[in-house]
């Protein structure tokens, strides 16, 4: 391998930080250089939101690797630093201290940012927070010693109600906003939205659905939160979790395809040849659900970093893996098998009111597998789903059957 | 504290010694090849797979039910398998020597 060539990474978080040690794995000589202008030694990001808010202290902040890994690897980082500017033209990268790095081989894993929606008067929003990095939680936690006592969170996804669960055990009066008339509004099964709504009313979060904020109001030192539907609520700071997008700025200096998010092929390679993309910035082909999707997953992130690092090495394999995620919520865990986007028909399965699962179908063939507090789903539907298996549902809500592969395959189908 | 022996794929063995945390995160910390930690230590991927040496089997606790379930994720798991992001280091682990599977 040519030890001359440097290969550089711009965003260190999973996707970014996977491929500088895919590639020394897969036997990479030359420089690998890590930009990220987030000054912190990169973190496991999903606790974000579920256990670092309840955590004072930096110790409880999970590295995605030990900082003397990265010198062993004779991996570069640069923290704190950001890439402003790529030029194609000379293969090259500059940073806002005016550093400019060349490249070889270019990969971007600059991930995605939280939308803040134009609504009126958010500009002089009080203790106004997004969800995404250790400073929002840094600053959301030092609003709340300064004595913020009521939240609205705004959005019923993954992440409000995950930060709803945190600030509830921390004591906070919380509210989330959703603008449908479900939590969890891109889930296909409203008996999760139902649970999960149950859930948190009983944990003392108020939940108004079908409520867009369409104001924020400051006034007299009391800020307010109003409606659409003209329904007003008091608030002293408001977190907002509607969803992400794809920062553009550096995907166009490079002139690279763009659709949702930068076009990758199968192997996480940009239009241009020598550019790849992982993580929540790609939007790649997904051959077990035949169509394209972008996907906001650490299993994506670190599954595709391998598949870049094998390119970039010289032994390409295609990106065709499962995508698996999972939710922690109070004494709640969710994980979640595929995805449910070709899915027409789904049937619950319910070993009691804590521990059930939601299996989704296309026909007869599984797709994708909702666990509650039920990780046995979870492995079982995995291995289905990636067998492209037909399940036979009468025993698969028969209780008195196993929950195992071969008890749940129509049996003309085994060995076939 | 406890000393902990990592025994990775390419038989290189790794001695570390904690105080707190889960015994994923101190492999992580040093750098531990095979333990990936991809969910954080929520017991959601199974990227921390490692197979406890028998002789030093008896320090550990049994494995809770989801645990059990998850590791059968991975068709390399045996008796001795255990997800590290659910064993805490405490003195009762001193000494034990894991295998790193991956
Ligand atoms: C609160 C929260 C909870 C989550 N929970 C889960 C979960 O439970 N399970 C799950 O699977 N996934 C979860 N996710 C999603 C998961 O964290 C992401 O899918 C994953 O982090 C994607 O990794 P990435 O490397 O593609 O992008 P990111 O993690 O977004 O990283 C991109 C990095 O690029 C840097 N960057 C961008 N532009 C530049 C530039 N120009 N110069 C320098 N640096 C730059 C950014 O600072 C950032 O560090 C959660 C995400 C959040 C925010
Ligand atoms: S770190 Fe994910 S299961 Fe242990």
């Amino acid at each position: 391998m040519d030890n001359n060539k440097c290969c550089v990474i711009i965003g260190g978080s999973h996707g970014g930080v996977n491929v500088a040690f895919s590639l020394r794995k897969e036997g990479w000589e030359g420089k690998i250089v890590v930009v990220d202008k987030d000054p912190n030694l990169p973190y496991q990001r999903p606790p974000l939101s579920k256990t670092y808010l309840t955590v004072k202290d930096e110790s409880g902040y999970i590295p995605l690797k030990g900082e003397q890994a990265y010198t062993n690897e004779g991996i570069e980082l640069l923290l704190g630093q950001e890439v402003t500017k790529v030029d194609k033209s000379t293969q090259s990268v500059e940073l806002n201290d005016g550093t400019v790095i060349s490249y070889d081989f270019l990969v971007l894993a600059t991930g995605a940012s939280p939308i803040i929606p134009p609504i009126k008067g958010i500009d002089k929003a009080k203790h106004l927070f997004v969800m995404r990095n250790i400073q929002d939680v840094k600053g959301i936690q030092a609003a709340l010693e300064s004595g913020v006592q009521k939240v609205a969170i705004v959005g019923g996804g993954y992440i409000g109600l995950e930060t709803a669960a945190s600030l509830r055990k921390l004591g906070l009066e919380v509210i989330v906003f959703e603008r449908e008339q479900q939590l969890l509004p891109k889930v296909k099964a409203n008996v999760l939205s139902e649970f999960l709504l149950e859930l948190h009313q009983n944990n003392g979060v108020q939940i108004e659905l079908q409520s867009s904020v369409s104001e924020i109001k400051n006034e007299c030192q009391i800020q307010t939160i109003i409606t659409s539907e003209g329904k007003a609520f008091e608030c002293d700071m408001i977190i907002m979790g509607v969803g992400v997008y794809v920062n553009q700025t550096i995907s166009n200096q490079l002139e690279l395809d763009y659709n949702n998010g930068i076009t990758v092929n199968a192997y996480c390679q940009t239009s241009a040849e020598n550019i790849y993309a992982v993580g929540d910035c790609n939007t790649h082909y997904n051959a077990i659900y035949d169509q394209s999707i972008r996907l906001e997953s650490v299993q994506n992130a670190v599954d595709q970093a391998k598949i870049v690092a094998k390119s970039i090495t010289g032994t390409s394999e295609e990106y065709n893996s499962l995508p698996w995620f999972w939710s922690d919520q109070y004494d709640v865990k969710l994980q979640i098998a595929g995805l449910t986007i070709d899915a027409d028909n789904h049937i619950i399965r319910k070993e009691d009111e804590k521990k059930w699962s939601i299996w989704f179908f296309k026909g007869d063939q599984i797709r994708s597998v909702y666990a509650i507090n039920n990780a046995k789903a979870y492995v079982v539907g995995m291995k289905l789903i990636q067998q492209n298996a037909k399940l036979d549902k009468e025993k698969l809500v028969d209780l008195n059957e196993k929950l195992s592969p071969k008890t749940l395959l129509i049996q003309n189908e085994i060995n076939v | 504290m406890a000393k902990i022996t990592f025994i990775t794929k390419d038989q290189e063995s790794i001695v570390v010694e904690g105080t707190a945390g889960s015994v994923m995160e101190l492999a992580v910390q040093n750098n531990v090849k095979g333990i990936d930690g991809d969910c954080g230590g929520v017991c959601s991927c199974a990227t921390c797979h490692v197979q406890v040496d028998p002789a030093s089997a008896d320090k550990l606790g049994e494995a809770s039910e989801i645990e059990q379930d998850m590791l059968e994720l991975d068709d390399d798991a045996n008796e001795y398998s255990r997800l590290c992001c659910q064993l805490q280091v405490t003195e009762a682990l001193d000494g034990v020597v894991l295998n790193v599977v991956k």
